[in-house]
């Protein structure tokens, strides 16, 4: 069955009909198809925490309508039976370490298979199977969760929300106060499964080269409504605008901006080290290059 | 659903109630549940509802808001006005059933316990919308320090009780934030039999108690480490004073209290 989530003139107030509402989304019409690698940047506030919050209905918009495969999420959409959805889109929260509770850290990844109906056995099954594909050794499945490191933990979560088996899977800044090598491990896992299970993977990320690398859609948030939406190819073209809302670019873009402005010249700026190379081989001077060659 | 919540809310606001003195509120608040048991007839039941009504409409706070205060206690006070009906005796009966009656003091009691409950709610309400709680907590410590000569740790309850209050918000996010994790991973909360719903308050209970945990230990590294010392000499931010505005609103309810022992009966 295909998930193709669509958004249709979705508006979103908190707290609505009391003195404390603040509309937080306005104005949203957006489709992620399936299989493909949305990212969501956009500064602090700017609405994207909620936006993804829509695509599992964990938030019902306050007006228009979002359509995930077959259900169509209204206003008035009954907050019951929204569980095969659930299932369907795996949510991995901001901080998602702190949504562990269970004794062992295999019967905390099985707890979101069963509340979904899986049998004990096949949970534990898939719990082990989960823990190594989020790349943590087998010997953790008896351990607490809480003496784990941070890290750690991140994966047992993530691993958590991959073991219901869901066909779209939402990361809200995943990598979040990780060191490099920790976010190369989660961002290489998420690419992974993008790839080799083919999950629509829609990554909420303030690292731009996450979506140079990653990414086949860029959605730009911008107080509550979307700015900008394309191909991180076209998104990342206009370094200036990108900047005025200070959002930057990839450090390979930004680069390559300031070589242009050197006299270089790029048909389309180019986002990552290899389109750079290959862009700026032909106009280097011809004993440059050989000497780099010859390194 | 954490929205809804709205029992002891803030509600920011530049009225005159609001710009009282948070001790002045407070103790006002208190001598006035204890004025309404002067009222004994309807004039003076008439009086206290519109002195309430004023004072509402002083707080620039839609009347909603009150309502709303009343509606989690309603059962209990239909409860307490049922039995005030059904159980008094006296005046003229027009109805009886063993040992219920319907009565015309019973009917005019009833009426009066429910006057009771409602003025004292719109008036407690009126307080917590209008006092920021930390005020109120400064207000609290200010009153209960007299208790110093006592022994009593007043400034330890004080500190403890803005340390609360400022975390309720902060908590109810959390709350809001796991809920909405867990229901991800597939919990229905409040939903199924009681066993079900005592079930799924665990994925819920265990990482608030460790986010507690977690944050009450970064409160007191970063006390500790500012070199935080509590009790005598230690200045305050927050600094309480008493003005005219709140010498006036004294008056008033002496002059209050002074109608209500002249017209009660
Ligand atoms: N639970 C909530 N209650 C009220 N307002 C909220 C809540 N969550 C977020 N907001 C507000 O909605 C806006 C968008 O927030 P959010 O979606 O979290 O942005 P982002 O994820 O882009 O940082 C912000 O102004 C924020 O203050
Ligand atoms: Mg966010």
């Amino acid at each position: 069955m295909a998930v193709d989530i669509t958004f249709k003139d979705v508006a979103y107030t908190y707290q609505a009909g009391t003195p404390f509402e603040s509309q937080a989304l306005h104005d949203i019409n957006l489709t992620i198809a399936e299989h493909s690698f949305t990212a969501i940047i956009g500064h602090t506030g700017s609405g994207k925490s909620t936006l993804v919050q829509h695509l599992n209905a964990l938030l019902k918009p306050t007006s228009g309508t979002v359509t995930i495969g077959e259900r169509k999420i209204t206003p008035e959409t009954n907050n019951k039976h929204l569980k095969p959805l659930r299932q369907k889109v795996g949510m991995v929260f901001q901080f998602p370490e702190s949504q562990l509770f269970e004794e062992t850290v295999a019967k905390d990844i099985a707890f979101g298979p069963m509340n979904f109906g899986m049998e004990a056995t096949v949970a534990a099954k898939k719990a082990a199977e989960m823990l190594t594909l989020v790349g943590l050794p087998a010997e953790l499945l008896e351990r607490s969760p809480f003496d784990l490191s941070g890290g750690q933990m991140r994966r047992v979560a993530i691993a958590g929300v991959l073991a219901m088996a869901p066909e779209v899977l939402i990361l809200d800044e995943p990598t979040a106060g990780l060191d490099p090598a920790g976010r190369r491990e989660i961002m290489g896992m998420v690419e992974r499964l993008h790839h080799e299970q083919h999950l629509t993977v829609v990554l909420i990320t303030h690292r731009m080269e996450d979506v140079a690398n990653y990414a086949d859609h860029v959605v730009v948030m911008e107080q509550g409504t979307i700015a900008k939406v394309g191909r991180p190819q076209e998104v990342f073209q206009d370094v200036a605008w990108l900047q005025a809302r200070q959002l930057g670019v990839p450090e390979t873009t930004e680069f390559a901006a300031r070589l242009q402005q050197r006299g270089f010249k790029f048909d389309q700026l180019p986002l990552t080290e290899a389109e750079l190379a290959a862009a700026l081989a032909p106009q280097l001077p011809r004993e440059v290059v050989s000497q780099q060659h010859d390194e | 659903m954490m929205n809804k919540l709205l029992l002891g809310r803030f509600i920011p606001g530049d009225s005159l109630i609001h710009r009282l003195d948070p001790r002045n509120k407070l103790l006002l608040s208190f001598y006035y549940i204890g004025i309404i048991f002067l009222a004994n007839n309807w004039l003076t039941y008439l009086v206290l509802f519109f002195f309430t009504l004023f004072a509402v409409y002083l707080s620039n706070i839609k009347m909603g808001f009150f309502i709303r205060g009343v509606r989690p206690l309603i059962w209990l006070i239909l409860f307490t006005v049922l039995l005030q009906v059904f159980f008094t005796r006296g005046g003229t009966t027009y109805w009886s059933w063993g040992p219920i009656v319907l009565s015309q003091f019973g009917i005019v009691n009833g009426i009066y316990i429910f006057m009771r409950f409602v003025l004292i709610i719109f008036m407690s309400t009126l307080l917590t919308l209008t006092t920021p709680p930390l005020s109120l907590a400064d207000a609290i410590e200010a009153i209960l320090k007299p208790l110093r000569v006592v022994h009593f740790p007043v400034y330890e309850v004080a500190l403890m009780l803005s340390i609360a209050l400022r975390f309720v918000p902060t908590l109810m996010d959390e709350t809001e934030k796991i809920m909405n994790a867990q229901r991800a991973r597939g919990v229905d909360f409040g939903e199924g039999n009681l066993f079900q719903q005592m079930r799924s308050v665990v994925p819920l209970l265990i990482p608030l108690f460790v986010s507690s945990f977690n944050r009450a230990e970064d409160l007191a590294t970063a006390m500790e480490a500012r070199g935080y010392q509590g009790g005598e000499g230690r200045s305050k931010y927050r600094i309480l004073t008493w003005q005219a505005r709140d010498t006036w609103t004294v008056l008033v309810f002496g002059l209050l209290t002074g109608v209500l022992v002249w017209l009660r009966a």
